[in-house]
């Protein structure tokens, strides 16, 4: 069953193609791979589908319904939560409100309700701190959950990140490097982690990485992007021996 | 016909006043142009260089030119000073702060001129003849001649600094791109220390010009001037010089206009009307760029 | 009953308390005129500056403004009361919604504007309000409004603060509030995980002008005129000042700030140049040496000594 189709996408910045032609789609349930060289546009690519941009033509289908002219946390609402390449925590608060934060927009508790704290406020809030605790025990960071987000390890930073994403209560889990700067061990952990919250939360899974051991490790298709186009698209296995692929990448030599 | 004459009189007005107001907007956009701060103690830079213009002429017996290089050399020091002490240190703090910062000089340099000249507002004293020329029907007077003359001599001036110096390379570099510039071996303190300077000169220029056209001067004469010199700066494009000349001039006119022929309680408010219109509808003003976040 | 409800409880038993004491010191003469007047002025100084803490310090909008709003409830509510004759907490509301009603209108458009864009168009928005209440004779100009009745007491002042403080406080501590502070914190983020950030943006917005409304309408009423210069962007400046001086993003820093500026203006309120020069040097070295003020993001509750004091629980 198809969740997300791109048909056609394309971003123009002035003069500039940053995206073209960009067709790809995501069924229920499956963990796909986005990779290309620096400067590819896989980000661009990631801005279009959660509405950070707006594509110039082309159409984003979700669930059946289109996103485009859709704001981003519109279309976080309807199921499509991210990481960023560059961390982008509320650095300041501590572990678990940011992942309070993210469970916002299922709140029912209007303004009032807060203000003059009436019945659904305490019972939602323990609810949403309980989730949130929850959520934090998944990625080992119960522990610190009082700590300022900008005071963990990096690697911890990214993890944040991740749970934080899934407090939004995706259907469609966008991951942007969530394996940059990590250790083998690191990533091999992360790996782990992915296939097992994808099981554990029925989501679909859409990343990009660099790191080509956690790519072919646990992608089911991938596809790749060069100068804004997708170049080939398939299995892991069909990818690492794709002459367009190996060219884009390495100017010759196989992908091991 | 009246109303061309009341016009083209107002328009005339206006030009000097929008001189002034270009003078003081340059200023606001080059430093706004290197270092990204919205320098709110500007104005008051604008006011001392008004006093020091004074001194000199009633104290020194200065005539007008020398007067005038007078306070533009000692306020642009002043500006440097400013600069080397409240912004420097904060370089690479949070925007809020050092713009909080740029407040507290504002206050300080306002509440401790009034210390030192008591809040009564002084007379200029007269330096010139108050000829007034006849085109027709319309009025210059000398003192609004002598404006335009000195402020299209600075703005010449400013312009082949920026276009055909070093320096002026240098400081167009740096308000581009910082680091690369430094990596280009600008010593970007220097330059920035530079744009304090040359932007503080003509803010004085354009204070000791408006003693002699208006005659008195206050400590407090910097607060309205230097707000609307920042909407003319808006308005051109912040950032960009030739922006700060003509955002200038264009709201000193427009300011006549409403002055003239709406009411004179309203030409404050023609000045904060025009910079929500520009930010809300063309923020980039009429020469800037635009600047987009990386997500 | 819940832990929050008990804290809730505490701070009201514990406000209470204070007003008590305070009142009896004014009703017994031990604190004079004077004393009475600061307290109210520091009440209504309070108002104000945790209104707009609410729009510079948790959702992180740097509001130039806030006088304007001030002066919008103050006329308001004393034509009300002067020319229509309208119970005095009937004239206060009303100032308070038209403030929120205007902050909703400036808010709409201008709250795309970002950082320094922002404040100077709240600069102007100020002024243009300003400028445009001199300009209506009905109120009387320039030359001000006169006849307002002396309604504003300190128990007015004090539970209308007090209620404010809650409304702000429990707002805080919200999922509303928290997405405020998302928004605060990293704008993109905040759209990214599901947050309106437009909707919230304008809500902070739109709350702490009505407050302010409502802090206008108190300050109309103790004095018999109000003119237009009570509201300049200086004013907007002395509130920016308090909420910087105490913390933004903290409510006692708000107090704070608001109790030591009120406490410097009485002191030295022989010499208002020197009392300026004094500012503006405390506030270049804030931002020098503790940008964050007083308690930075913390509330009193937070500080490690007075957990300490509480028996260290947890």
């Amino acid at each position: 069953m198809e969740l997300l189709r791109a048909q056609n996408v394309s971003k123009m910045f002035g003069g500039l193609k940053a995206v073209s032609d960009f067709d790809v789609y995501i069924n229920k349930g499956e963990l796909v791979g986005l990779i290309g060289p620096n400067g590819a546009g896989k980000t661009t690519a990631f801005n279009l589908l959660t509405g950070v941009y707006q594509p110039t033509t082309g159409s984003i289908d979700f669930d059946g319904k289109s996103l485009v002219g859709l704001k981003p946390y519109e279309i976080t609402q309807r199921g499509i939560a991210r990481t960023f390449q560059n961390i982008r925590l509320f650095s300041e608060l501590s572990v678990i409100d940011n992942v309070k934060i993210a469970h916002h927009s299922h709140v029912k508790y209007g303004v009032m309700e807060s203000v003059f704290r009436l019945g659904r406020y305490f019972n939602e809030e323990a609810e949403i701190e309980h989730e949130a605790i929850e959520l934090l025990k998944i990625f080992k960071l119960d522990d610190k959950k009082d700590e300022i987000a900008k005071n963990l390890p990096y690697g911890a930073q990214r993890r944040l990140e991740i749970a934080r994403a899934l407090a939004a209560k995706p259907k469609l889990l966008l991951l942007d490097e969530p394996a940059a700067g990590m250790n083998p061990q690191e990533t091999q952990e992360l790996m782990q982690m992915i296939r097992w919250i994808r099981e554990e939360f029925g989501l679909t899974v859409l990343l990009i990485e660099h790191d080509m051991s956690l790519v072919m490790g646990i992608c089911e298709r991938i596809y790749v992007l060069e100068y804004g186009s997708v170049i080939a698209r398939g299995t892991p296995q069909e990818i690492k021996n794709d002459p367009e692929v190996i060219r884009a990448y390495l100017g010759g030599e196989a992908i091991n | 016909m009246e109303f061309t004459e009341q016009f083209v009189q107002q328009l005339i007005n206006g030009i000097s006043l929008g001189s002034i107001y270009a003078l003081i907007a340059l200023g606001y956009t080059m430093v706004y142009g290197i270092i990204k701060l919205i320098n709110f103690a500007h104005g008051d830079i604008y006011m001392v260089g008004a006093y020091i213009g004074f001194f000199a002429i009633s104290v020194a017996h200065l005539s007008i030119v020398p007067a005038l290089i007078v306070s533009m050399v000692v306020t642009g020091i002043l500006g440097m000073l400013v600069e080397k002490l409240a912004y420097k240190p904060l370089r690479n703090a949070p925007r809020i702060s050092i713009l909080i910062t740029a407040i507290g000089v504002s206050f300080f340099l306002e509440y401790v001129s009034m210390y030192f000249v008591t809040p009564q507002p002084r007379t200029f004293p007269n330096v010139m003849e108050s000829t007034a020329y006849q085109l027709g029907a319309f009025v210059i007077n000398g003192q609004q001649l002598l404006i335009f003359v000195i402020t299209c001599i600075l703005m010449v001036l400013l312009t082949y600094i920026v276009q055909y110096t070093k320096v002026g390379k240098a400081m167009r570099a740096v308000s581009f791109d910082t680091e690369t510039a430094q990596l280009m071996g600008i010593d970007a303190n220097r330059i920035i220390s530079v744009t304090f300077g040359i932007g503080s000169a003509l803010a004085a220029a354009g204070g000791v010009l408006v003693g002699v056209y208006y005659n008195s001067i206050d400590p407090l004469m910097g607060i309205m001037p230097g707000l609307k010199a920042f909407v003319a700066a808006v308005l051109g494009g912040i950032g960009s010089i030739p922006g700060a000349m003509a955002g200038g001039v264009i709201l000193g006119v427009i300011e006549a206009l409403v002055s003239g022929f709406i009411s004179s309680t309203f030409r404050d408010a023609a000045a904060f009307g025009i910079l929500i219109l520009v930010l809300l509808f063309k923020p980039s003003g009429l020469f800037g760029k635009n600047t987009r976040e990386k997500v | 009953m819940n832990r929050l409800r008990m804290q809730d409880m505490k701070i009201l038993v514990a406000s209470l308390v204070l007003f008590g004491i305070l009142m009896a010191l004014l009703g017994g003469g031990v604190l004079g005129a004077f004393w009475e007047f600061n307290l109210i002025l520091l009440g209504i100084n309070i108002i104000m500056s945790v209104s707009l803490n609410l729009i510079n310090g948790y959702t992180g909008q740097f509001s130039l403004g806030h006088a304007g709003f001030m002066a919008i409830g103050a006329y308001m509510s004393a034509v009300l009361t002067t020319n229509f004759q309208v119970p005095f907490l009937g004239a206060l509301i009303a100032g308070g919604l038209a403030a929120m009603l205007l902050g909703l209108l400036i808010g709409l458009p201008t709250l795309r504007l970002r950082g320094d864009y922002l404040a100077i168009a709240t600069l102007g928005l100020g002024e243009i309000i300003r400028i445009t209440i001199m300009n209506i004779q009905y109120v009387g100009g320039a030359a001000g409004f006169m006849g307002i009745p002396h309604k504003t007491t300190f128990t007015w002042v004090f539970f209308v603060m007090l209620f404010v403080l809650f409304f702000v406080k429990n707002f805080i501590n919200s999922s509303h509030g928290r997405a405020c502070i998302a928004v605060r914190e990293n704008e993109i983020a905040a759209e990214a995980m599901g947050i309106n950030t437009t909707k919230y943006k304008v809500m902070a917005f739109a709350i702490g002008a009505g407050f302010a409304g409502v802090a206008g309408g108190l300050f109309a009423h103790c004095f018999y005129i109000i003119n237009p210069t009570s509201f300049t962007f200086m004013a907007s400046f002395n509130y920016l000042i308090m909420v910087v001086l105490g913390g933004l993003g903290s409510i006692t820093g708000s107090i704070a700030g608001a109790v030591v500026l009120t406490g410097v203006s009485a002191a030295l309120a022989d010499l208002p140049e020197f009392r300026m020069i004094i500012f503006s040097l405390v506030l270049i070295l804030l931002m020098f040496y503790r940008p964050q003020g007083l308690f930075g993001y913390m509330e009193a509750a937070d500080m490690k000594w007075i957990k300490r004091l509480k028996g260290g629980r947890k």
